[in-house]
């Protein structure tokens, strides 16, 4: 089980964010190649990228590169340089259709196969950034093996959707959240929300992971170091869950060392869901 | 009884004892009662000058209370110039940015020589490339006023800008509209000073109290124009950072704290200025509130953060040299448990006893550490004066459990290297260095080490953290200097710690 609260971004073309941001633990990592990055730097970034991922200075954070949209010339040499440095999953930007996922796959498949590395190795995330997108979130989640989570953006949706950013509740963005979320779910993988753009509202921040939170979502995009911390600290379980937990755990262990087929605590029977979310509130509480 | 005065007279001149000459032979200034109340009070800071009795080659002084907002040097030293002084010896406790308007008066020949506990901008810079013929004298805190009590530094005028005086020199930092706090240095200058002069923008009625510099050390007092700007002596707030970096420093540097063994009822501490060491005081406060652990009091180098745990109960009380902020002045002027000290008190090694040697922890900042765990924060990067001495040897040495908090690099410039620079404080006196990619325990403190590990702090060694801080940034180039010595870092004892060579250009 591997926590996906936090996806931080990072401007491929900013070696010194590159150099440092592995210091702020966020769970995942995501190095831009696309929308932060210049037309006139989209070589070095890419350069900067694969010399960041060959170090391995992001140890146990999990690695994403957002490559180029597959309509641009940038996303095969893109797909390349990630696959090639060992990245773990490959975020593809604006996705609407499975067969943009198919042909991605292919093309992964292909260069896994040119370097060396284990076929299938390397993970998908599709980022949802329109009506359409949307629509089809269900048939995108379940296109592939390697898709291990969605993201939801919100920015090019709005602007899709002919509207804009609210306060308070954000109707605007309800109902694609709500259905990204139940693709992800259906397909059994992770769901990440939109960013949230204020860097200084930590307030609006909070409110927004709030809502995600609840929902269901694993956890948000982010677009600066100082919202991991607000993130983690929301998502850490309370101590009654956590303690909870420990006996929903400690009584799965007792019943597998007994050989027994059916978990009980204080005379219930406990279902394995039950112990898959207490394993996960433990986890929640071990990185909050 | 007969009045014997021939007699009287006969003693006095066998026993070679001046006879009595009349009740005003030896204070003439009470026979008149203006002169008498009002003859500390001079017209002009020319006036000032001319009856202190200054001379050329001799030795003035100045405090750094108002800190970037300070109008007294700059003042003095012009009004000396224009009345043709050469040669003279300045001594203020420091020197910021706002003195770079010293130059000319070196380069003219005014200032021949300086000491001062730091050095910074443009004033820096031309120092550092060879400006002076004699080298600067850099002094910790603690270490000037032992060099003052030693004699090497025999102030013969000290021009001490303060918040109010009255007409007969009991002044303060604290009273008036241009409060900087705490008068902790300026203390040691009144007490040494061969003649010491009072400047204020503000002459209010007598008495003044708090006298934080007393009438029977006052020898004049001048109103001028101006002697700070109070928006710029502020070095920080007692708001949260928002920098991402200085916030997770903090928050590694606090749990430093927690977990080291100091972190109990009665603790002592001194966290000093800046982003970071105001997060950690904050942090730092979370803990000990949730902990119900106060401290007994916190030294300084005072700002707002530390205000506020005082005003919480969670420290008893304050003793401060310095007020770094406009909270940290207006708790000095009000509240009875923040006490003003002087830079004796404060940190003098020799002092019969300084407020360090009670703490037990205190964070300091650094512009660079070495494998050895040596501190530098006086020369920069590339060689230049652009830092201070400040109180930081002084309470390194003292205190039980010595932090210090730097990002590992500086835009690209590793801040843990093979060999600083310039050593202002020992490694000797330094316990850990918390990073922003792990910390880093001096091998002599085996117990702190194991505690640290034990809380599952991110402990590494300072090799590893030397080595990572390369990777990242590459080997700089090493400083070319010459073999010019253009300061000498004295520790706090008066022995030379080490000096710095002019940059080549």
């Amino acid at each position: 089980m591997r926590l996906r609260r936090s996806m931080m971004f990072i401007p491929g073309a900013n070696a010194g964010m590159l150099s440092n941001s592995y210091i702020y633990k966020p769970d995942s990592v995501m190095f831009d190649l696309e929308d932060s990055v210049s037309l006139t730097e989209k070589d070095s970034a890419r350069f900067l990228v694969f010399n960041t991922l060959k170090e391995n200075l992001y140890g146990d954070i999990e690695t994403v590169v957002r490559i180029n949209g597959v309509e641009t010339p940038f996303w095969e040499d893109d797909l390349d340089m990630a696959v090639r440095a060992g990245v773990q999953i490959v975020r593809l930007p604006k996705t609407e259709t499975v067969e943009e996922v198919k042909e991605l796959e292919q093309r992964i498949a292909k260069i896994e196969k040119d370097c060396g590395r284990t076929i299938g190795d390397t993970k998908i995330m599709a980022a949802i950034e329109s009506a359409c997108g949307v629509v089809n979130s269900v048939a995108i989640a379940k296109s592939t093996p390697r898709m291990v989570a969605i993201a939801l953006a919100g920015f090019d949706y709005l602007v899709d959707m002919q509207t804009s950013r609210s306060s308070g509740s954000e109707p605007e963005l309800f109902y694609a959240r709500a259905a990204v979320l139940h693709a992800a779910r259906a397909a059994k993988i992770d769901a990440f929300d939109v960013a949230y753009g204020n860097v200084n509202d930590e307030e609006g921040f909070l409110r927004e992971v709030e809502i995600a939170k609840n929902l269901g979502y694993n956890g948000k995009s982010l677009i600066h170091p100082r919202q991991i911390e607000l993130l983690h600290k929301a998502y850490a379980p309370a101590q009654k869950d956590v303690d909870h937990a420990r006996k929903v755990v400690a009584a799965a262990e007792d019943a597998e060392k007994k050989g027994l087929g059916v978990i009980s605590l204080d005379g219930k029977m406990i279902d394995p869901p039950v112990v898959h979310e207490a394993q996960r509130v433990l986890l929640l509480a071990e990185h909050s | 009884m007969a009045y014997n005065k021939k007699a009287a007279e006969d003693y006095a001149a066998k026993n070679n004892i001046p006879a009595f000459k009349g009740v005003f032979a030896n204070s003439p200034q009470l026979e008149d009662i203006t002169t008498k109340q009002k003859r500390k009070l001079k017209p002009s800071l020319e006036d000032v000058i001319k009856s202190s009795g200054l001379k050329n080659g001799g030795t003035i002084s100045f405090h750094h209370a108002f800190r970037e907002g300070d109008k007294v040097v700059l003042q003095v030293v012009k009004k000396l110039a224009e009345m043709g002084f050469k040669d003279l010896t300045i001594a203020p406790s420091s020197l910021l940015n706002c003195h770079d308007g010293l130059l000319e008066f070196i380069k003219s020949g005014v200032i021949a020589k300086i000491f001062t506990s730091g050095l910074r901008g443009e004033l820096g810079e031309a120092i550092s490339k060879g400006i002076m013929n004699t080298p600067v004298q850099i002094h910790s805190h603690g270490g000037r006023v032992h060099l003052i009590q030693t004699g090497e530094i025999s102030i013969d005028v000290a021009f001490l800008g303060v918040a109010s005086s009255d007409e007969f020199g009991n002044a303060n930092g604290s009273h008036g509209e241009l409060s900087c706090g705490s008068l902790g240095y300026a203390k040691v200058d009144a007490a040494y000073a061969r003649y010491v002069a009072v400047l204020t923008q503000d002459i209010v009625e007598f008495p003044n109290y708090p006298a934080s510099l007393s009438q029977d050390q006052v020898d004049a007092v001048v109103q001028v124009d101006e002697v700070g700007d109070p928006s710029l002596i502020s070095v920080g707030a007692a708001r949260l950072t928002k920098n991402p970096r200085d916030l997770l420093l903090a928050r590694i540097a606090a749990s430093v704290i927690e977990n080291s063994g100091y972190f109990k009822a009665g603790f002592s501490l001194q966290t000093g200025s800046g982003g970071a060491a105001t997060a950690t005081t904050i942090f730092l406060g979370e803990k000990m509130i949730e902990k119900n652990i106060k401290a007994s009091f916190a030294l300084g180098g005072v700002t707002g953060s530390i205000v506020d745990l005082l005003k919480k109960g969670m420290i008893e009380a304050i003793a401060d040299v310095q007020s770094f902020d406009v909270d940290a002045a207006q708790s000095l002027r009000d509240n009875p448990a923040h006490t003003e000290i002087s830079a004796n008190e404060y940190a003098n090694p020799s002092s019969k006893g300084a407020y360090v040697d009670r703490i037990d922890t205190v964070l300091l900042s650094a512009l660079e550490v070495d494998t050895d765990f040596n501190v530098n924060v006086l020369t920069g990067s590339d060689g230049v004066l652009r830092g201070a001495s400040g109180g930081h040897c002084d309470v390194a040495a003292a205190a039980n459990l010595t932090v210090i908090v730097t990002p590992l690099l500086r835009a690209r410039m590793p801040c843990i290297v093979d060999c600083v620079n310039t050593v202002v404080t020992p490694g000797k006196t330094v316990d850990v260095v918390v990073t922003d990619h792990g910390i880093a325990v001096n091998p002599n403190n085996v117990d702190l080490k194991k505690r640290l590990v034990d809380a599952r702090l991110p402990v590494t060694t300072i090799e590893e953290l030397q080595k990572k801080a390369i990777l990242l940034a590459g080997k700089p180039d090493p400083i070319q200097y010459t073999d010019k010595v253009v300061a000498v870092v004295r520790y706090r004892d008066g022995s030379v710690m080490d000096i710095v060579r002019q940059v080549a250009s």
